[in-house]
C-alpha cells in the first residue's frame, strides 16, 4: 500500500545534475514512483496536472537496473512525442525484463501549470534497484541528466 | 580532489602517471585552488578514460572538470583508428554539440537604452524555452533528415539566416559523414516540434556588453569593442541529441563486450571506430550535431527578427557558433606525423590556434574564437585558441565555470523569486517561465569563472580576449 511508505518518491544529490530516487512496496510500485520523482522536477505544482490522457508503455532491457532507465527513457520519449505532462503511473508487468505498464497526464496548461525544469534523459549514474534491509520496501534510483 | 595524489609539472598542468590499467598519463589543466575543489569522481573517470583502446598521448581534464557520465565533464581524449581506437557515448554527453553561437549586434549599451526591457520580453517571447515547449516549425520525417543531414545549410536554405553565417559555424555549419538512416524513429518523432527552442537547464540566451578588453589586437580582429552589445546562445540537439545518446549506449554496451573492452563505468561504453557498431554511431552522432548546428541557427534567425522589429536598422553578424560535446574527426600532430584521430569533447570546446584549415580567413591569425558562458549574474568570457593548445590538449579549452553547489542544495538555499529580484538590483533583466530553474541556476550555485579562465590562460590553452556582463538573460 502506497500509505505504508512515508516518501515515496524524492530527489537526492548530486554535483551537476538531480538523483530521482521511487520507493515501493515492490519493484513495481518502486519503478511507479522513480517515474513520480522524475516528473515532479519537470512541474512545480505536480498535483497541478490531471490524468486525462492515458498512454500505454512497453520496453524491455537487459537487467532490472538498465530497464529502470530505459522505462524513464520512454516516458520521456512518449511525454515529448504525445506532447504531455505526466503524472501517474502504473507498472503491470516486469517478466524477463520486459515491462508493460501505462502513465498518465495533460497537455501544458500555461494557467495552472507552473514550469519545472526539463528533465533530458535517466542515466546510469547512482542506477540501483534493490530491496532495503531493514524493512520491506523496495528503491529504484538514478541521476538525470537536466 | 587531494593534491598528492598527482604530479605538478608546472603551475596550471597536473599529471596522473600511468598506473594500472592506463595507457596513457592523465593531465589536469587547473590551478591548485580549482584541483583542491575538483570532485575526486573527476579523478577517477579522467584514469578511466586513460584505458581506452588507442588513446592517444593523455586523457585530459580542464579547469572546469567535474563528475560526469563516464568522461568527466570537461575531459578530452583522442583517439587513433590505426591503433584500434574508440569512440564513445560518454564522450561526447547526451546533449550532442550541445554549444555557444555569439553574435555581434553592431549596438552600444546606451544606443540599446532604455528598450532593452522590452527586447527582453520580444526574446522570451519569441524563442520558445523551457518544458513542454515547441517551436512553430514543424517538420515532416524528410524534412527532418534534411536537417540532420544538412544542419545550419538546411536552416541557410530553408530561410534562417545567410551564407555568410556558415563561414563562422565549426564545420561551416554542417558535420560530414551523417546518416539519418543511423538514429532511431523515436529519436526522429521527439524531435519534429523542437527545432528553434533553448530548451531549459543550464541553457539561455543572453543580451551581454563587453565590458573589459584584454588584449587590443585579437579584439579588433572579433570586431569587439568596450560597451559593445552582444547575444549568446546556449543550447544543442534537444531530444533528439539525448535520444541518441540514450539508444547506442545499449548498442555500445553491447559492442563493448562483443569487442572484449573492459568498461570500468557503464555511460563509458565505447566500439572500435572501425566497427560497424562504432561506425553507426559516429554518423548517428553526427546527426545530432547537425540537429544542434541547425537549432543554434534558427534561434540566431529568430533574435535577428527581434531586433528588426525594434530596430530596423540593426544588422547582426555572427561571431562565431562553438559546440562542446563532441566527437570530430581532426588532422593533428603525433609525433611528427600528420594523423587523422576521434577528438572526443565531452564539456569542453574546439580551441583552434592561428593558421588551421579550419578556421575563415577573419581567424587565420588570431585563432577561434572560443566562449565560456559564466553565470546569469556574473560574466562570461571571449577567448582566442592558441597554437600551443595543439599540442597541450588537441586545440581544446573548457566550456564554462562549472558547479559549486547541487541543485538540490540550490533549491533549499535561494528561492528563485529572490534570484531574480536580487538580479534586477544589478539592472539584469531575467525572462523565464520557471522559478525553480531561476533557483537552481543561481549565480552563487556556480564556481568563479574567472578563476577557470585564467587557469587555461596561464595553461596555454587559449588567450583570453574579452570578458562580457549580462544584461538580460531568457531562461527556460
Amino acid at each position: 500500500m502506497m500509505e505504508d511508505i512515508e516518501v515515496p518518491y524524492e530527489t537526492f544529490e548530486h554535483g551537476a545534475d538531480m538523483g530521482i530516487r521511487g520507493t515501493g512496496k515492490d519493484i513495481l510500485q518502486a519503478f511507479e514512483n522513480g517515474a513520480r520523482a522524475m516528473f515532479s522536477i519537470m512541474i512545480e505544482n505536480f498535483s497541478a496536472v490531471n490524468s486525462i490522457k492515458k498512454i500505454n508503455i512497453s520496453c524491455g532491457s537487459f537487467d532490472i537496473e538498465s530497464l529502470f532507465t530505459a522505462w524513464l527513457n520512454t516516458l520521456l520519449a512518449e511525454a515529448d512525442v504525445n506532447n504531455l505532462f505526466l503524472k501517474d503511473f502504473k507498472v503491470t508487468e516486469i517478466k524477463d525484463f520486459v515491462l508493460k505498464g501505462s502513465a498518465y497526464g495533460e497537455p501544458f496548461d500555461p494557467l495552472r501549470h507552473k514550469k519545472g525544469v526539463e528533465v533530458k534523459g535517466a542515466t546510469f549514474t547512482e542506477l540501483k534497484v534493490f530491496k532495503k534491509i531493514d524493512n520491506e520496501a523496495w528503491i529504484a534510483q538514478c541521476v538525470v541528466d537536466v | 580532489m587531494e593534491l598528492n595524489k598527482l604530479e605538478k609539472l608546472d603551475e596550471c598542468l597536473w599529471q596522473i602517471q600511468r598506473r594500472g590499467g592506463m595507457r596513457v598519463p592523465a593531465i589536469i589543466y587547473a590551478s591548485s585552488d580549482l584541483i583542491a575543489g575538483m570532485d575526486n569522481k573527476v579523478y577517477e573517470q579522467i584514469t578511466n578514460v586513460a584505458c581506452l583502446p588507442g588513446i592517444v598521448r593523455a586523457a585530459i581534464a580542464m579547469p572546469d572538470a567535474h563528475w560526469g557520465y563516464g568522461f568527466p565533464i570537461g575531459g578530452v581524449a583522442a583517439f587513433d583508428p590505426d591503433e584500434g581506437g574508440i569512440i564513445s557515448v560518454g564522450g561526447v554527453g547526451y546533449d550532442i554539440s550541445c554549444g555557444v553561437r555569439t553574435m555581434l549586434t553592431g549596438f552600444t549599451r546606451d544606443e540599446i537604452g532604455q528598450k532593452l526591457p522590452m527586447l527582453a520580453d520580444r526574446l522570451f517571447e519569441t524563442i520558445p524555452s523551457g518544458v513542454g515547449s515547441e517551436g512553430s516549425i514543424r517538420l515532416s520525417p524528410s524534412e527532418l533528415d534534411d536537417v540532420l543531414l544538412h544542419g545550419a545549410k538546411w536552416a541557410v536554405k530553408s530561410g534562417y539566416g545567410t551564407d555568410e553565417d556558415l563561414k563562422y559555424i565549426e564545420e561551416h555549419g554542417v558535420l560530414e559523414g551523417a546518416d539519418p538512416s543511423c538514429v532511431s524513429d523515436i529519436a526522429k518523432r521527439r524531435q519534429h516540434r523542437q527545432i528553434g527552442t533553448l530548451g531549459s537547464g543550464n541553457h539561455y540566451l543572453e543580451i551581454q556588453y563587453v565590458e573589459k578588453i584584454f588584449d587590443q589586437q585579437d579584439a579588433d580582429a572579433l570586431c569587439l569593442k568596450e560597451d559593445d552589445i552582444i547575444i549568446s546562445i546556449h543550447c544543442g540537439s534537444r531530444a533528439l541529441g539525448h535520444q541518441i545518446g540514450t539508444d547506442y549506449i545499449q548498442i555500445l554496451g553491447q559492442a563493448s563486450k562483443k569487442y572484449n573492452i573492459p568498461i570500468k563505468e557503464r555511460e563509458l561504453v565505447c566500439a572500435p571506430i572501425r566497427s560497424p557498431e562504432g561506425e553507426r554511431y559516429y554518423k548517428a552522432m553526427a546527426c545530432g550535431v547537425n540537429c544542434a548546428l541547425a537549432n543554434r541557427q534558427v534561434i540566431g534567425h529568430m533574435v535577428r527578427e527581434v531586433f528588426a522589429d525594434i530596430f530596423p536598422q540593426a544588422k547582426i553578424k555572427l561571431l562565431y557558433d562553438v559546440s562542446h560535446n563532441t566527437c570530430k574527426i581532426e588532422e593533428h600532430d603525433v609525433d611528427g606525423a600528420m594523423k587523422r584521430l576521434y577528438v572526443h569533447r565531452k564539456g569542453a570546446t574546439r580551441a583552434f590556434g592561428p593558421g588551421r584549415k579550419e578556421l575563415p580567413a577573419q581567424f587565420t591569425n588570431t585563432g577561434q574564437p572560443v566562449f565560456i558562458g559564466g553565470t546569469m549574474g556574473t560574466h562570461s568570457y571571449i577567448l582566442v585558441g592558441k597554437k600551443s593548445g595543439e599540442a597541450l590538449a588537441w586545440g581544446s579549452a573548457c566550456h564554462g565555470a562549472g558547479r559549486a553547489i547541487s541543485r538540490n542544495a540550490a533549491l533549499k538555499r535561494w528561492r528563485g523569486r529572490d534570484v531574480i529580484a536580487n538580479l534586477a538590483r544589478k539592472d539584469i533583466f531575467i525572462r523565464t517561465g520557471s522559478l525553480r530553474g531561476a533557483a537552481e541556476e543561481a549565480p552563487d550555485a556556480y564556481k568563479d569563472v574567472s578563476k577557470v579562465v585564467d587557469a587555461m590562460h596561464t595553461a596555454g590553452l587559449a588567450k583570453k580576449v574579452a570578458r562580457v556582463k549580462p544584461l538580460a538573460c531568457i531562461k527556460g
